[in-house]
């Protein structure tokens, strides 16, 4: 079996030479043969993916599929899913199930995508490297040995490895885009409030954004088109019109104008990365494109600031794990307070519990001015410094990430080694920006992603941009070791 | 030594909208436990909070109402702590930019003077839910029904000096909210509560002096009784050489006294953020003169209109603008008895007052309508009836037997005014009197009063008293 788009299968389900039915067996077969030495999925549910199918077949049999009419999927497990638990990577969560749909994953079931599984992420989303999920870490289907990035690593490593042809992600701080750069496989993450927030575990209210995993910016555009929107039960998502994403695909990139922000280029960047990535940069101009340095000169504040901001939300936002009304519960106690200490203490892994402290500790009486509010006047810097670029080029282009996958445990004592592996990413969500990762190369192996950086709300040019670029390029169509079409090395 | 005492009230009073302030839910009182909190309410992972509009609009009402700025911009933010009736470990509140800014309330005093009490802010927020610990076997059970009730919380400035400025105080603002509409008032239900920041200094100090918070004050009875007590207990403190001692204090109603709850040291650290799930709350100048436009007469107002349209006294329009539907009857009966300001008020605070206590039934859902009321008082002016008589149809209205016309018709209850009929009876009385007859013309005088009485006996009352009385004098 080979690696295929979202595109491809699309075509075939409605050409009718393949069933939502088979398709689905084929990723439980492949999910069944992968991975239990990936684990990328929690919640793999079979049944219900192939009921979900065949009410799908029935649909497209009557001609009145849509583009994702069949196709099957996965959700990161952050997003709240009715018919399959919702564990955040947590124990806190272990087995929990909502009471409802998160509103991405809710249109993209009205839109006909069938739910195969949930995939695994660092607890909460806290993390870079999806070992701090409490079911285990994840695997890099290019070396099992390293970690496919985080938080969004489950995702990643499915659609990488072939378990699954797309999955959703949420990038709060690179995590959509930094597990698609060590995975190898295409990360989008839209402005902020484009897609609702309803229904997804909240981390840090104002920089979380859902997104996807995909093999292609194809990919990506067609789930965007069904996920995006305005939703009035997020306050903070835009009420504006969705374009058609998959229109602007091909637009030509003759005249634009591609920001090259000389920051991205320091100490820290593996120069084999660096290399792929000037490489990448020279396509656009082959496309008539022209490249220009700018500065984002507040950048390398980005990850301190973000250090403050999003622990100070996550520990308001992970208060309501109380064990009063769901999840993890310590049971026999005799006090409130021993109860609250023993079924957090239980419930949360020791990176939730760091990010809940310093969040509480930013916040608190005597602090908050010289830490939250700092962060955010610093935020403030950063949006501006991006906006700057974006009144003289329609698109910055730069590396994900500093370095190819890292080893599995290499980071996992050095906390701000870890985090130092978002540098590239963080800016962009202090700034709500929509931004990608593509695959552009391989070091010593492993794929490294080129990142794009759009303007608020300029998704369409950033998955046009990115389309072109793999309309170039092969480097998205390479196939890890560990994959569905076994080593063969074949395309996808 | 001489003590003065300074008293600051939070207010919190429920607005009236039907559902909560950040979800769907309804807000109706009284519901099974935890029937009326969805996902929302209940902090389910993923759920996030919407702005109920009809929250706002009722707290632009107050602020416009109080004289106070209405904040162009402002923001909800998070206080955190961790409670079990508390769903998400936080209260979304309004910290550094309230949506209410400034205002006064205009209080009057025992001795007949005002007082303005500046209001420092009111904020919009959440309620939490309720802990109930009786009748779980040493367990508690959470009730989750209030939980994202809106309230409004009004802060007033530390002005007020005695418990009873207190009470004139919160009874002005119960009665205002609820010329507002904004909120029901219902005390019993928490609707309206407050918590009395309490301190007391020596005469002529400048410096407040240690405050106590007292909370569970949901009567205006218990706020006095709370109050006097905290007053007493903490110049016991000072005096026998003691420090009072930050804290909050909950008052017990049924011992009377105040007990300390939690003391300054382990008083929660919030750790206020604004809350990102929410934006800024915009409001442009436009809205907000929409708001003023729709404001009702405020009750002041009222009161003063009463006095100069309708010669009322300033006690009598007192009472019945105390509540926006009180006046609002008095006006609509007034409308029908043009002119008979007086009797309308005498018989809208006696007669009709007496009988809603009784019946425990609120002015609006009163059976006698001011039409039907106006429709008996009228039978007084114009002598068909007399006021005596008028009680026994208004119990008769009251109880649903029609309209006053027709009971005084079909109960006989005329007045009897034909001045040949009521001879008759009087020679009658006369005749059967002999004796007291006699008396009277002796020069006994006071024996007419007697005569008076046999003959509104002998008509049932239905004869008017003035007639015959002269006629009485007349035949002695």
């Amino acid at each position: 079996m080979q690696r295929s788009t979202i595109a491809e299968l699309s075509r075939q389900l409605r050409g009718g030479s393949v069933t939502s039915r088979a398709l689905v067996e084929r990723y439980l077969a492949a999910i069944e043969a992968l991975d239990g030495s990936i684990n990328a999925f929690i919640t793999v549910c079979g049944e219900q993916a192939l009921a979900a199918a065949d009410a799908a077949d029935e649909l497209l049999q009557s001609g009145q599929a849509g583009p994702l009419t069949g196709v099957p999927l996965a959700h990161k497990d952050i997003f709240c899913t009715t018919d399959a638990p919702t564990t955040c990577g947590s124990r806190m969560l272990e087995g929990y199930v909502s009471p409802f749909d998160a509103t991405a994953v809710e249109r993209l079931r009205a839109a006909g995508a069938v739910l195969v599984g949930k995939t695994n992420m660092d607890e909460f989303a806290m993390g870079s490297s999806t070992e701090t999920s409490y079911f285990g870490p994840t695997g890099n289907p290019w070396d099992l040995n390293r970690s496919p990035g985080g938080s969004s690593g489950g995702s990643a490593a499915a659609v990488a490895a072939g378990m699954i042809p797309a999955g959703t992600g949420t990038d709060t701080g690179g995590s959509i885009r930094q597990p698609a750069a060590l995975a190898g496989v295409t990360g989008f993450k839209p402005t902020y409030g484009r897609v609702s927030r309803y229904g997804m575990v909240a981390f840090a209210s104002s920089l979380d954004q859902a997104g996807t995993l995909t093999l292609t910016a194809e990919d990506a555009a067609i789930l965007m088109e069904a996920m995006a929107g305005f939703d009035p039960r997020d306050s903070t998502c835009a009420d504006l019109p969705v374009p058609a994403y998959t229109d602007a695909l091909n637009t030509s990139l003759a005249g634009k104008r591609i920001g090259v922000p000389k920051e991205f280029f320091d100490a820290g960047l593996d120069s084999d990365n660096e290399q792929c990535v000037r490489e990448a940069i020279a396509v656009f101009e082959e496309q008539g494109a022209t490249v220009v340095e700018v500065s984002l000169p507040n950048l390398h504040l980005s990850v301190p600031a973000y250090y403050i901001v999003a622990p100070a939300e996550c520990s308001s936002n992970l208060s309501r794990f109380d064990g009063v009304r769901f999840g993890h519960r310590h049971e026999e106690v005799t006090d409130l307070e021993s109860f609250y200490k023993l079924t957090r203490k239980e419930g949360f892994g020791p990176e939730v519990k760091r990010r809940i402290i310093t969040g509480a500790y930013v916040l608190s009486a005597g602090y908050y001015d010289a830490y939250y509010l700092k962060a955010q006047q610093v935020r403030q810097l950063i949006s501006e410094d991006f906006k700057r670029c974006f009144a003289e080029v329609d698109l910055l282009a730069g590396p994900t990430t500093p370095t190819p996958a890292f080893l599995l445990g290499e980071k996992m004592d050095d906390p701000v080694q870890m985090y130092l592996n978002d540098i590239y990413t963080i800016g962009v969500n202090l700034a709500g920006l929509p931004g990608i990762s593509v695959p552009c190369g391989l070091v010593r192996g492993l794929p490294v992603g080129l990142q794009l950086i759009g303007p608020q709300f300029g998704e369409s040019a950033v998955l046009n941009c990115a389309h072109i670029y793999q309309q170039q390029t092969q480097w998205h169509d390479l196939v890890p070791a560990i994959s569905a079409s076994g080593s063969d090395g074949d395309s996808r | 030594m001489s003590w003065e005492t300074v008293i600051g009230l939070e207010i919190h009073a429920q607005l009236a909208t039907r559902s909560k302030i950040f979800s769907g839910a309804s807000t109706a009182y009284g519901a099974e436990p935890n029937t009326q909190a969805c996902a929302v309410d209940l902090g389910y992972p993923g759920v996030l909070p919407v702005l109920n509009a009809e929250a706002v609009r009722l707290a632009v009402r107050f602020g416009l109402a109080i004289g106070a700025s209405i904040s162009e911009r402002s923001v909800f933010a998070r206080k955190n702590y961790f409670y079990p009736d508390l769903p998400k470990g936080y209260q979304i509140s309004q910290y550094e930019l309230p949506i209410v800014v400034g205002g006064s309330i205009r209080i009057g005093l025992d001795d007949g003077g005002e007082k303005h009490v500046a209001v420092t802010r009111a904020h919009l927020e959440e309620d939490a839910g309720k802990s109930v610990h009786e009748n779980f076997d040493g367990e508690s059970g959470i009730d989750l029904n209030r939980a994202g009730t809106p309230l409004l919380e009004i802060v007033s400035e530390p002005e007020l000096s005695s418990a009873v400025e207190a009470v004139a105080y919160m009874r002005t603002v119960h009665q205002l909210v609820r010329y507002l509409g904004i909120c029901d008032g219902n005390m019993q239900e928490g609707s309206f509560r407050c918590d009395a920041n309490v301190s007391i200094r020596q005469v002529g100090d400048e410096q407040l002096g240690t405050r106590t918070e007292l909370k569970n004050l949901n009567s205006f009875r218990f706020i006095e009784r709370a109050i006097n007590y905290e007053i007493e207990r903490q110049i016991d403190v000072i005096e026998d050489g003691g420090e009072v001692v930050q804290e909050t204090r909950l008052y017990d109603s049924d011992r009377h006294e105040t007990r300390p709850m939690r003391s300054k040291e382990d008083a929660n650290d919030y750790r206020y953020f604004p809350d990102p799930d929410l934006l800024p709350v915009v409001l442009d100048s436009n809205y907000i003169e929409t708001q003023r436009a729709a404001l009702p007469e405020l009750p002041e107002a009222r009161q003063q209109r009463f006095v100069q349209s309708f010669g009322l006294s300033r006690k009598d329009a007192a009472v019945l603008t105390g509540s926006r539907e009180t006046a609002d009857y008095y006006e609509g009966l007034v409308e029908y008895l043009k002119g008979e300001h007086k009797l309308a008020a005498n018989w809208v605070n006696g007669e009709l007052a007496a009988a809603l206590n009784r019946d425990s039934t609120g002015i609006s859902e009163a059976r006698v309508t001011p039409k039907l009321l106006a429709g008996l008082l009228q039978r007084i002016v114009d002598g068909t009836i007399s006021g005596k008589i008028a009680k026994e149809v208004f119990e008769a209205i009251w109880q649903g037997e029609g309209e006053a016309d027709d009971i005084i018709e079909s109960r006989g209850l005329r007045q009897i005014s034909d001045s040949g009929e009521l001879e008759t009876i009087i020679d009658q009385v006369l005749a059967n009197n002999p004796s007291q007859v006699e008396q009277y013309r002796g020069g006994a005088h006071k024996v007419l009063g007697f005569l008076v009485g046999q003959v509104m006996k002998a008509t049932g009352g239905k004869a008017n008293p003035g007639q015959v009385n002269e006629l009485l004098r007349t035949k002695l």
